[in-house]
């Protein structure tokens, strides 16, 4: 616990963050180019489904960050609710956008991709459904966050929503084994292996590190700027309650 | 107890709870949320005449045909076990073909025959470079259209 507790000092944090900062955005960027220029120009097209398939570098590592983000805003929940970090509201707080907007991503690009294969733009299957449930999840999360006049209740109903709403993310990850779906099931987290060709998996990969790359870019610069308002919040009453 | 155990333990019972909740929900709700039956689906579940429902399989070898030269066309759908035949008019999805994954939206007539209104692709798992899939076929190794949709 004491690693835990030694950077949830916020002053620590804002000095960690400020070095690994420019490091971890330059990865992001290097990870992002070199992900998409083989998604779009050295993968093969698919054998069924032709140049269509490159939709997937994008749909999918949308669809995994929605997913992971939605996690780690119900861990930091818990770790708020039992132990009362601050850090861990203002992670939580800064996730649900980012995770809306990865779910967003991965339903509309999913719709694009689904016209032109299945014949569908949407369909109300097991794993359409609960995506979609995931995004409102995000979107209450973020109105809970704000529907307070004190911000400390508003964290403590967000955090109950975001651990009640965890029971979606393994209905989402399994929906396309304990139903019949028209979504297919999955080809890269399955128990005998990925399905997909090594020239289409690596690109696949490589979008997977740099969406996560990203999300931690900007998760840290949206923590860092909470961090500040409070600051200058707390400077600013000092000098109110001074000149009284 | 310190209050800090006390909130971990009223968390884990909570979610714990939560969590059986939901399982039993969708348990209780399992045929419902499946969104299409196999051909033996409606053998055993006795469907009634025009009642609207999916039915899903693979288009089954050599019974593809089109009628009067336009968009009517028939074919049987299987999972292996049973099969159905299917008509439908209107425009297939570019994925359509025998062997191919399929879902069909529609009703059954008196004859045990499926009328569908709309028909979907359902694709498999398994992406890979048309060249990979011919050496796979030369060597003999290919299985790939088989062994989907028999659950």
């Amino acid at each position: 616990m004491s690693v835990f507790h030694r950077f949830a000092n916020p002053n620590r944090f804002l000095k960690l963050t400020n070095q690994v900062l420019p490091w971890v955005s330059g990865l992001t960027v290097i990870s992002l180019a070199v992900g998409l220029y083989m998604s779009f120009f050295t993968s093969p097209p698919d054998y069924q489904q032709g140049e269509s398939v490159r939709i997937m570098y994008i749909h999918v590592p949308s669809a995994w960050m929605a997913m992971f983000v939605y996690t780690s805003i119900a861990i930091a929940s818990v770790c708020s609710l039992i132990w009362r970090h601050p850090l861990a509201d203002l992670a939580a707080k800064a996730s649900a956008p980012i995770g809306a907007g990865f779910t967003f991503l991965a339903l509309a690009t999913g719709s694009l991709w689904g016209k032109p294969m299945w014949g569908a733009w949407w369909v109300w299957d097991a794993r359409l459904t609960s995506v979609l449930i995931l995004f409102f999840l995000y979107l209450g999360h973020m109105a809970l966050m704000h529907a307070f006049e004190e911000q400390e209740r508003g964290n403590k109903a967000a955090a109950v929503l975001a651990i009640v709403g965890f029971v979606n993310i393994p209905i989402i990850k399994f929906s396309v084994d304990w139903w019949n779906t028209l979504h297919q099931p999955a080809s890269v987290m399955r128990a005998d292996g990925p399905s997909i060709d090594p020239s289409m998996l690596w690109p696949l990969m490589i979008m997977g590190v740099a969406f996560k790359l990203f999300y931690i870019v900007v998760l840290l610069i949206r923590i860092k700027s909470e961090l500040i308002e409070a600051k200058l919040r707390k400077y600013r009453r000092a000098v109110v309650d001074k000149a009284h | 107890m310190t209050r800090k155990s006390r909130r971990m333990y009223v968390l884990v019972v909570a979610i714990a709870l939560l969590a059986s909740a939901t399982a039993l929900v969708l348990t209780a709700l399992d045929d419902n949320i499946t969104y299409f039956y196999s051909p033996s689906d409606l053998k055993t579940k006795q469907v009634t005449v025009g009642r609207a429902l999916r039915l899903g399989g693979l288009v089954e070898d050599g019974t593809f045909e089109k009628l009067d030269g336009g968009l009517k066309v028939k074919f049987s759908i299987t999972d292996g076990a049973e099969t159905v035949a299917v008509n439908y008019e209107g425009i297939l999805p570019d994925l359509f073909r025998e062997g191919q994954g399929v879902i069909t939206e529609g009703s059954l007539n008196e004859k045990g025959e499926f009328i569908a209104h709309e028909v979907l692709a359902k694709h498999d798992e398994n992406y890979m470079p048309a060249e990979v899939i011919e050496a796979l076929k030369a060597s003999g190794e290919w299985r790939g259209d088989e062994e989907q949709i028999t659950e």
